[in-house]
């Protein structure tokens, strides 16, 4: 589904994507971790579409089209979604009418109809039940004065409502209490699927402990520097991410 | 009387204004007589306004007024209803005033009736108890040149007073409807009395059908709010390619008034000059200006305001935003004088403005003159583009650019959309635009 090929990028000229290489099929769970400042929010800009960031070299290729050429609203209908580190606010644009707006472009993108407002008030609540949304929140301005989990919860109940194909995931975790944890990772396994895959940017093996990965990848510096199962994510709990980096050196130094 | 013989307006504007009154029709009583001998004096002795005028630093009003080989016109013909349906707010419970540059149609129109209202023509009011009262008594029109053109030559208006302690059940769409079959310039003189304990909402808003004619719209309405009355005004500019304003309001606010002024710029109108003055005459009055302007093209938006706190515990808010498209023009001033007399006064203004055009730009200056030393004031102004933050937002959910662009307008004129108490008035201004943003 998607295919990374030796991707390098850069921001405000600075490098910090080295090339990267990924393959992620349908039905994968991936996780990518690694210390602060390795990559992995730039590395989920680039595949967003993110402007500030500028790809020097390589390829990244989804369902067979060349993702990089792609606006991010395109990528988006094309199926690709980020669940945002930091979500912006932004004050008088409404939860809901951002969220019909958003919903109707992509199936327009796709040549169906606008939903009814009958349908969308149900797809609406059925999805707010999964992550346990309040709706009063719905109403609101877009996170507006939202706490930190309610951000995080309303990332992913708009992950339920638009039904992507890929879901990135950036440190959805951070900021989010145990229950929370427990709630929006039941809601991510419910949408696991065949057809889908997800990549889950974390810092802590305890996400993990609720949505099992098929896959853990090592970022740092701007590569990915080991790829395991999620034992992986077990031994970096335990020993941290120095006798990686140490392995590293070793390597870059023979 | 052939149209060769009388001089061009603008020339005669500068040359011999006299000449112009002959073209307009004498108003009983005597006395405005008088009124409108001495405003053409004072008019000759003024001047047009030009660059060097405090008022108009950057409003070149005499380019404006000789862009086209305007006459005075002091007349109206009869518009079809189609053509006044361009104004209409849909779903709108109202009673729905028409005044044809200016003059009353009653057959087209909706009066209030009941207890204490009077609404009617100018003309036929002069010796109304609120009209000697109080027209053209406000300082302020007697020391703005076009102010005093218009005292000088105007036909008609309207006039609405509404008795101590009367309240209009519905609010009142007062639509003016210019049309010419030459390029015109056209003065309506209006006048609302609201004496004590009296409530009214009151939205103004202008068609010019479509005309290869261009109307030059030079207004004044002056307000009385007597004490303890509150007046909700709205005034809705809609935009049209053959239509140029200068729309001078004159509010004069009581002890325990409030006022609540709407104004709202829509794209397409290339010039337009909004003055607004607030004399406080009373205490512990409540007054509430907000603006929004959107222009498109080469537009040109003036809107130039003036709180007079005179008297003691008065609190003012005033917040104008302005979206600016292509290269279109924005001229914001917001004087406030704070006498020595108003004491423990809060004035409180902002002016916030979307620059959104690639030659888009803005002129927003805060005059704040305080000469009592117990009061509250405070001013703020920003000029910016959309946040590159929230864009990214939104076009990574699947909504493109222009979809974007409109919700973000949308969301940065929602505070002073949310403040519009008319439910239908609210919708349609936040569909007019979002439609604007869409095109
Ligand atoms: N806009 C920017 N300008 C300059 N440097 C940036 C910018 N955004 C990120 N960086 C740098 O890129 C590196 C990677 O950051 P990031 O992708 O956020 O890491 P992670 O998500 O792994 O913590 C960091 O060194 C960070 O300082
Ligand atoms: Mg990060």
């Amino acid at each position: 589904m998607l295919t990374i090929k030796n991707l390098h990028a850069e921001v405000e000229g600075k490098k910090i994507l080295k090339g990267i290489n990924l393959e992620i099929n349908k039905g994968e769970m991936h996780a990518i971790m690694g210390p602060n400042g390795s990559g992995k929010s730039s590395l989920a800009s680039v595949l967003a579409g993110r402007d500030s960031y500028t790809v020097t070299e390589g390829e990244v290729w989804f369902n067979g089209k060349n993702l990089l050429e792609m606006a991010p609203e395109e990528r988006a209908r094309e199926g690709v979604f980020l669940a945002f580190q930091y979500p912006v606010e932004i004050p008088g644009v409404s939860n809901l009418n951002f969220l019909k707006t958003a919903l109707n472009e992509i199936r327009a993108y796709k040549g169906l109809p606008a939903l009814e407002a009958r349908e969308f008030l149900k797809l609406t609540k059925e999805k707010q039940q999964l992550v346990d949304f309040h709706s009063n929140l719905m109403n609101r301005s877009l996170n507006e004065g939202f706490s930190g989990g309610e951000k995080k919860r309303n990332e992913i109940f708009q992950l339920a409502m638009l039904n992507p194909q890929l879901a990135i995931l950036d440190e959805t975790d951070s900021g989010l209490d145990i229950d929370a944890l427990r709630i929006v990772s039941n809601g991510v396994n419910k949408l696991r699927d065949a057809e889908k895959a997800f990549v889950i940017i974390t810092h802590y093996q305890r996400l993990l402990e609720y949505i099992i990965p098929d896959f853990v990848h090592v970022l740092y510096d701007g590569r990915i520097i080991r790829t395991g199962t999620k034992e992986l994510a077990l031994e970096l709990e335990e020993r941290g991410y120095d006798w990686l980096k140490e392995e590293l050196h070793l390597k870059e130094s023979v | 009387m052939t149209s060769d013989m009388i001089l061009p307006f603008y020339q005669a504007l500068t040359e011999d204004v006299n000449a112009l009154s002959a073209q307009v029709p004498s108003l009983a009583p005597d006395t405005l007589h008088d009124i409108r001998r001495e405003a053409l004096d004072r008019f000759t002795a003024l001047g047009l306004p030009t660059l060097k005028t405090e008022a108009w630093r950057y409003t070149n009003i005499q380019r404006y007024l000789k862009e086209f080989p305007y006459e005075l016109l002091t007349t109206a013909t009869p518009v079809a209803a189609e053509a006044i349906d361009k104004a209409a707010i849909p779903e709108l419970d109202c009673y729905r005033i028409v005044l044809v540059n200016g003059h009353l149609q009653a057959d087209q129109s909706a009066l209030p009736v009941g207890k204490g209202i009077t609404v009617g023509a100018m003309s036929a009011h002069t010796d109304a108890p609120g009209f000697v009262t109080y027209f053209n008594k406000q300082h302020h029109l007697v020391n703005e040149s076009l102010a005093t053109l218009n005292t000088a030559l105007f036909a008609d208006g309207l006039y609405i007073e509404l008795a101590a302690n009367t309240v209009i059940d519905k609010p009142v769409h007062i639509v003016n409807v210019y049309t010419c079959e030459r390029h015109a310039f056209i003065q309506p003189r209006h006048l609302w009395v609201l004496n004590k304990n009296t409530t009214a909402t009151i939205i103004e808003s202008s068609v010019h059908p479509e005309t290869t004619a261009v109307a030059f719209a030079n207004s004044v309405l002056e307000t009385v709010i007597a004490e303890n009355a509150e007046l909700w005004h709205y005034n809705v500019q809609q935009g049209e390619e053959s239509f140029r304003e200068v729309h001078t309001t004159a509010a004069q606010q009581h002890n325990n008034s409030r006022y609540h002024h709407f104004n709202f710029t829509l794209p397409n109108t290339p010039f337009t000059r909004n003055n607004l003055t607030v004399a406080l005459n009373g205490s512990h009055t409540e007054t509430n200006l907000n603006g929004l302007y959107i222009a498109n093209k080469s537009q040109h938006v003036d809107n130039h305001t003036f709180m007079d706190h005179i008297k003691p515990d008065c609190h003012s808010n005033e917040l104008y935003k302005g979206v600016l498209l292509d290269n279109a023009n924005g001229v914001f001033t917001g004087r406030i004088l704070v006498h020595q007399e108003a004491q423990k006064t809060n004035a409180f203004q902002q002016n916030n403005n979307l620059l959104l055009g690639s030659k888009a730009d803005i002129n927003s200056q805060p005059q704040l003159e305080i000469y009592a030393d117990d009061v509250k004031c405070s001013h703020g102004f920003t000029a910016g583009q959309f946040s590159e933050e929230s864009m990214f937002y939104l076009r990574s959910r699947g909504i493109g650019e222009d979809a974007a662009k409109a919700l973000m307008v949308n969301a940065f004129s929602h505070d002073i959309t949310e403040a519009v108490k008319v439910p239908a008035l609210q919708h349609y201004l936040q569909v007019q635009i979002a439609e604007i943003m869409n095109n």
